[in-house]
Parts: C-alpha cells; structure tokens; sequence
C-alpha cells in the first residue's frame, strides 16, 4: 500500500460506465436536438424586446381609474372560492372514504382512485372551458371547475389520513354493536377532522388563487376582467389588476397559514 | 369534596364548554352567512343549473366515441408539450440557483440583496403561468417561446423559495470548519453549503418538472404552444370526439410524467 | 509562537467573556485548556482563528498579528492555523478524501476545487497522512459512513493538511466513547513530535489532560488562573479551576476596582 497513489478520482454518480455515458449523451443529445428543431419564430421573438418595451410603458402607472370593475371581478372570485371550496369539501369526503383501502371494498376503493386521479390530472383551465361549452360563460362554470379542482386534491388527502388511521378504535365500535354511519361518525371522524379543517381552509386559498385563472377561458371572476384588459390592450389597467391579485393571494395566504398554524 | 358529577348533575353531559359551544357556533354561522351571501349575490343564470347535468351528459355522449384520425399530429404536438416542460424546468433550476443563494438568510451578502431576491420569488410566485403566458404571448407572439419563458418565470420562484430554505436549514459547523482553513467564500459554498442541498435540489427539480408537464397542456389555450391549441381548435370546432382523444392523451401523459418523476426521485435520492 | 496579549472578547454590552488575557505558547508544546462551562476556553479558541472576533488585545502567531487582518490576509492566515472540532465539522455528503483535501481549499484554484482535480503532491500527502492515521481505506467512503472515532481522525487529516503552524483543537473528544477518545489524544500528542506543531486542546476531561499534555492551562470566568505542567495540578487548584459563579467573580472585580 506504500506505492507513491498521487492521483484521485471522485467516485462517479452512476457507477456503470455504460450506463453513465448513455445518459450524459443522452441528455446532451435530447437538448441539443430539441432546441435546435423547436418551432421559434427568431424574428418576432426579437422583436419582442420592443414590443416589450412598449408594452411596459403603457402598463405604467398602473391604473385604478375602473376600480368598480375590480372590486366586482374581485368578489365573484371571492364568491367562486367560497363555493367552490363548500362543495368541493363536502363531496370529497364521501370519495376520501370510496378511496381509502382500508375501509372500501376493492371495486368502491378503484372508483374512488381513479376519480381522484382524474380530477388531478387535468388542469384546472382545462376543466373550466370543457365546462364553459357545457353550461355556457359564467360564475357558474368557474365554481364547477374549482369543486373538481378541489376534490383532486382533498379527496387525496383526505383519503391518505383515513389510510393512517388508528383502526382500533373502528374495532372497539364495531365491538359494541354501532352500526356502520355510528362507527364512521364516533371512531373516524375525530380522527380526520383536524386534518379536514386545515384542508379546507388551504384549499380555499388555493381555489381563491386559481379563481383568479379560470377567468381567463370565461369561467368569471378577475380573470375574465384581466383577460379583457389584455384584449383591449388595457396594459395599465391588466398591471392595476395584477398588483391586486398579487396583494389579496398574499393576504389570505398569510391569513390561511396563521389559522392552520393556530388549529394546527 | 365534591365529584364533577355530583357539580354538574349527573344526567348531563355536553362536550363542549358554554364558552366552546359559542365559538363554534360563532365560527359555523360566519361559514353559514358566507355561503348564503355568495349564492344569494352570484350572477347565474339558474335555470342553466338545473340543465348542467344533462348538458354535461350531452357533451359526454357527443365525445363518444374518441376520434383518432389525427392522431399523428397530437402526438407530436404532446411530445412539443413535453419540450416545454422540459426546457423551461431546465432553465428555472439554472436561474433559480442565484435567487436562492440571494433569498437565504445565512448566505445573502446583504440586507438589500435579501430583500431583492424575495422579491424576485414573490413575484414569481404570485402570478399564475397562465397569467405570465399572457403577457409574454402579448411580448414574444404566439409559440412555444412565450410559453417556455411563463413556465419558467413561475418555476423560479417555486424552486428558489424550497431551495433557499435547504440552504436556511443546512448544518452549519461544516460551513464554519471551512471558514477556519481560510477557504474564500465562493469555495466555502462549493464545499459546505452545494453538498449539503444538492438532495432537495434534485427532489425540488423533479417535483417542478412534474407540475410544469400539467401547466404546459394548457398554455396553448393562451397561445403559447403546446396541446392546449389543439384542444382549443377541436373545442372550437364542436370536434368534440378529438378532444376526448386530446383529454386522453393528456391524461396519459400526465401519468406518465408522475410515474417517470417518481421512478427519478428513488434513483436519485 | 502564539502570544496572546491582553485579549478581550465582550458579546454585546454584557460581562466580557475574555478579561484581559494573556498566554504565551513556544516551540512544540501540547497544551490543554480545562475550565467549566462557560469558562471562555472555546471563544479563546476562536479568536485565535477569529471564527469570533476579539474586542481588544493582540493575538501574534509567529511574528503575524492576526487581530488586524482583513479579507484575503486574514484566510491566507488562517490557512497556518489548523483546526479541530467537537462535532467533527466534516461535510456528511463529500467523500472522505474531498474532505480531507477541503484542508487545502485555501491553496488550490477555484477551477481545481470545484472539478475535485487536486494537486498530485496534495493527494499524495493526504493518502500520507490518512494512512498514519489508519482511515486511508476510507478515501472512497461518504463521511457520514464513518464511525465517530474514524470521523474526528478524518477532522485531524484535514486540519494538517493546511500545513498549519498552530493546531487547535475545540474538545476534540466530547463527542467520543473514553476508548476511542484516548485514541485521538495519543493521536494529537503524537502527530505534535512528529510534526513539530505547537498544539491547543481545550479538554473538559482532567484526567485525559494530565496524561496526554505538557502544560495545563485553567480557565475560570475568562481569567487564566492556572499555568502549569500538569504535575503541578493538585487538589486545591482543581477547586478553584471548577468552583465560583460568574456572581462571585463579578463581585470580586467590583472590590478590586474600588
């Protein structure tokens, strides 16, 4: 062992050399590849710089002159939230429970699954102009969207803390004879109700915020009115609407988080 | 002494204290009003209500059964969207590096840089993509340009808030064992401080990754490249047995990119 | 040569930590601090590699005042002043030997650091010492693989590979079972002669202090109270090394100043 060792070597991140080529070429290659065939308009990109310019200088100063407009585009967000969010609890809890293997049977348990990842998968502005074409432009669209959106994510959730729970105490109902609704209500629920009410309350924010979007494909709300500014080329206007929907996410996020914190 | 029993009579029981009882009630009757002041106030038409469950039946049967005749072209259309994704993550991680390191307290150089680089991740954060796609398709024009810069712009503040709060949490004797060798400060962070975050580096990365597959199917309702425009033509058109084949393909993909992300994250970490 | 001259160190507005202390360390010596709690002996350390800066007084390492430096003067000092410490301080994810050459950070180039291509003489000294020390299996392993014995060993490595003129080692052994603990202050009293380095150990282990040293230094409230070969140390001076109250001295400097 004595032998002059003057020269180190760190100890490779993927140990099989074959492997570690592929992927490091691969890589490159993806990247190299894919960038040089995207479809990029290089002319009208540069002359974005300009358009950009141009564009900042009429979104400055931003402009609160249709603060009417604002405040009720602001609501009906507010007012979307607020529903979209009862609904979307409430019909999550009935999904939580077919989605939870420790309490349905296996075919309920796969239904409850396979709605929850469907309601994951698609984006909320996806879901909003599907329901846009289905029950026409509106408030009404937007509030069914944020309730799929919802249960995409409490029903989840929701389900994962039943998986977790103490069985024991199911038993020791079960054991004196309660009925099945009995059990549910006096060895589950108290289980999961900490957990559902720091949910619903993340995801009212969540919804606040993503109310915000929906808008844009019709689904009411700010929204709809940022979207229309940007058509008009309101710039001044769309600035004064984003400072808004920047300043009342950060509001309630602070709120939401200091009321999970106390429950919590 | 007397027995709580004997105190509160022994047929009575209640869970709650009076002042308990209040609050709660308190707190379900400001629910309560909200919910009936939202449904009083909310501009929709009712009738369109009741007819929502047959209209979405309608549509459902009209999207029956999936038309794949073009399914060449979505195709090649999911694999742009997958690009997107996959670019705009790349550059957030590279970009998001610098604002981390301004974001975290214990490595910022000053209180001015500090507050900069919050800056930079509350805004970033509190615009939505799809808002940041409107205003780079209105800059940059219709494309996957527009697109891969809203995704990016948003995933910088994603990735630089967990990142700069690893570098907050990081074990600091290392970083002081370093300063003591008489390391400069550049290498004191090579050594102490990127070893050390590199694991949440690469969750964070992937985590975004698999979010920014989602945001990218629906830029192309902005115009900024992607399924999104496809969906949006079909949807347009009434084509709807090719939007369900377009729904289909995104729900594909977007399992797909949960399980890759997830077969990554056990590798890696 | 380590000349300590009328140091002080005051964290805020409150009682100093360091009154106005002086010590002198020559030649080769291993020299143990002992002293309780809060006793100042690890703020002592840290000045001397100003991890923590000093209110006032002069601290000299060969002929160098290391109280004034600044910026790219004080880390080229620091480079002569070796360190070891209670929790090893090692970075958990590196590789033993990228630890190990971390010692030499000060001396390489920023291109060198960052792609791991070190010096062959660097590494060839790092397996040197490594194998002295009985961890040179471990240059491929993660640090925090390593058991806490191998891990201080790996801790020593790195601080002599700064090529120091001065070792400092803050309880190296706390954090160590008593076997292994003796194991790394034969260590440190041997790579001492070998190298001819004066070297610092602040110690809260007595017994290990009087084996392993040459000199005892006793440290109560900031003050050196004892400075003696460790022969010297009896039961008396024991007591007034470990008794009192930070009160009790205060009240002592009160009636000295009036």
């Amino acid at each position: 062992m004595s032998e002059a060792r003057d020269t180190w070597k760190k100890p490779p991140f993927i140990a099989n050399p074959a492997i570690r080529w592929a992927v490091y070429l691969g890589a490159l290659g993806y990247f190299l590849w894919v960038g040089a065939t995207m479809p990029i308009d290089w002319a009208r990109v540069a002359d974005g710089f300009g358009r950009a310019g141009r564009i900042f200088g009429g979104a400055f100063p931003p402009s609160f002159e249709r603060s009417g407009l604002l405040i009720d585009g602001f609501l009906e967000s507010l007012k979307i939230a607020i529903l979209a969010t009862t609904g979307g609890v409430l019909l999550s809890i009935p999904i939580a429970f077919m989605a939870a293997r420790n309490v349905a049977p296996l075919p309920i348990y796969y239904l409850g699954r396979f709605i929850i990842i469907v309601a994951r998968s698609f984006h909320p502005v996806i879901v909003a102009i599907i329901f846009v074409k289905a029950v026409g432009f509106g408030p009404f669209a937007g509030v069914l969207t944020l309730v799929v959106y919802s249960i995409g994510f409490v029903a989840k959730m929701l389900a994962e803390r039943i998986e977790e729970i103490d069985f024991g105490q199911v038993e020791a109902m079960k054991a004196a004879g309660a009925p099945f609704f009995s059990t549910i209500f006096y060895a589950i629920f108290p289980q999961i109700m900490p957990r559902q009410i720091g949910l619903t309350i993340y995801q009212l924010d969540s919804n606040l915020r993503a109310s915000a979007v929906v808008g844009i494909v019709g689904a009411g709300g700010i929204g709809a009115t940022l979207a229309n500014a940007f058509g008009r080329y309101d710039y001044d206007f769309a600035l004064a609407i984003t400072i808004v929907i920047v300043g009342v996410i950060l509001i309630s996020e602070g709120i939401s988080g200091m009321i999970r914190k106390r429950i919590g | 002494m007397t027995s709580i029993s004997e105190q509160f009579g022994r047929e009575d029981w209640s869970r709650f204290s009076s002042k308990q009882k209040w609050q709660r009630f308190a707190i379900f009757a400001v629910c309560a009003l909200a919910i009936a002041w939202s449904i009083s106030s909310i501009e929709v038409v009712w009738a369109w209500v009741w007819d929502a469950p047959s209209q979405m039946g309608d549509l459902f049967e009209r999207m029956y059964p999936p038309d794949a005749t073009n399914l060449a072209t979505i195709l090649r259309v999911l694999w742009e969207t997958v690009n997107i994704a996959t670019f705009a993550t790349a550059f957030a991680v590279l970009m998001s590096l610098p604002v981390a390191y301004l974001a975290a307290q214990n490595t910022t150089p000053n209180r001015a840089t500090l507050w900069l680089g919050r800056l930079i991740l509350v805004t970033s954060r509190s615009v939505n993509t799809i808002i940041w796609a409107l205003l780079f398709v209105a800059i940059f024009g219709p494309g996957v340009v527009a697109g891969i810069i809203a995704i990016m712009f948003r995933s910088i503040g994603f990735i630089g808030k967990l990142l700069g709060e690893a570098i907050e949490e990081i074990d600091k004797r290392p970083v002081e064992a370093l300063e003591a060798t008489g390391a400069s400060r550049f290498k004191v962070i090579a050594y102490a401080i990127v070893p050390q975050v590199m694991p949440t580096f690469w969750a964070v990365a992937i985590l975004r990754w698999d979010i920014n597959l989602r945001e990218s199917t629906v830029l192309g309702l902005v115009g900024a490249g992607g399924i999104g425009i496809i969906l949006q033509g079909a949807i347009d058109t009434f084509n709807w047995p090719e939007a369900a084949t377009v729904l289909l393909a995104i729900l594909v993909l977007v399992i797909l990119g949960e399980v890759v992300s997830a077969f990554l994250r056990r590798r890696i970490l | 040569m380590l000349k300590i001259t009328d140091l002080v160190k005051r964290y805020g507005s409150g009682d100093p930590v360091l009154k106005n202390l002086d010590l002198t360390i020559e030649g080769e010596s291993v020299v143990s601090i002992i002293g309780s709690s809060g006793a100042g002996k690890s703020t002592l350390l840290r000045c001397i590699n100003r991890l923590v800066e000093p209110t006032s007084g002069s601290i000299e390492l060969n002929g160098t005042e290391l109280t004034k430096l600044r910026g790219g003067n004080l880390r080229a000092a620091r480079r002569k002043i070796g360190m070891v410490f209670q929790g090893f301080n090692l970075v958990d994810r590196l590789t033993v030997m990228e630890n190990v050459q971390s010692g030499r950070l000060g001396y390489i180039s920023t291109w060198a650091a960052i792609m791991r291509r070190y010096p062959k003489e660097d590494i060839r000294r790092a397996y040197e010492l490594m194998e002295r020390v009985g961890i040179a299996q471990y240059a491929n392993t993660r640090a925090d693989q390593l058991s806490g014995g191998e891990r201080q060993r790996v801790g020593v490595v790195r601080a002599l590979m700064q090529d120091p003129e001065i070792l400092l080692a803050d309880e190296p052994t706390a954090s160590l079972d008593p076997k292994t603990s003796e194991q790394i202050m034969g260590l440190l009293r041997d790579l001492a002669g070998e190298l001819k380095l004066p070297v610092l150990i602040n110690i809260h282990n007595v017994t290990e202090a009087k084996e392993y040293t040459d000199r005892i230094v006793g440290m109560r409230y900031g003050r050196i109270i004892f400075d003696d070969k460790p022969a010297s140390l009896d039961q008396e001076a024991m007591d007034s090394i470990y008794s009192g109250s930070p009160h009790a001295d205060r009240s002592e400097d009160l009636k000295a100043a009036s």
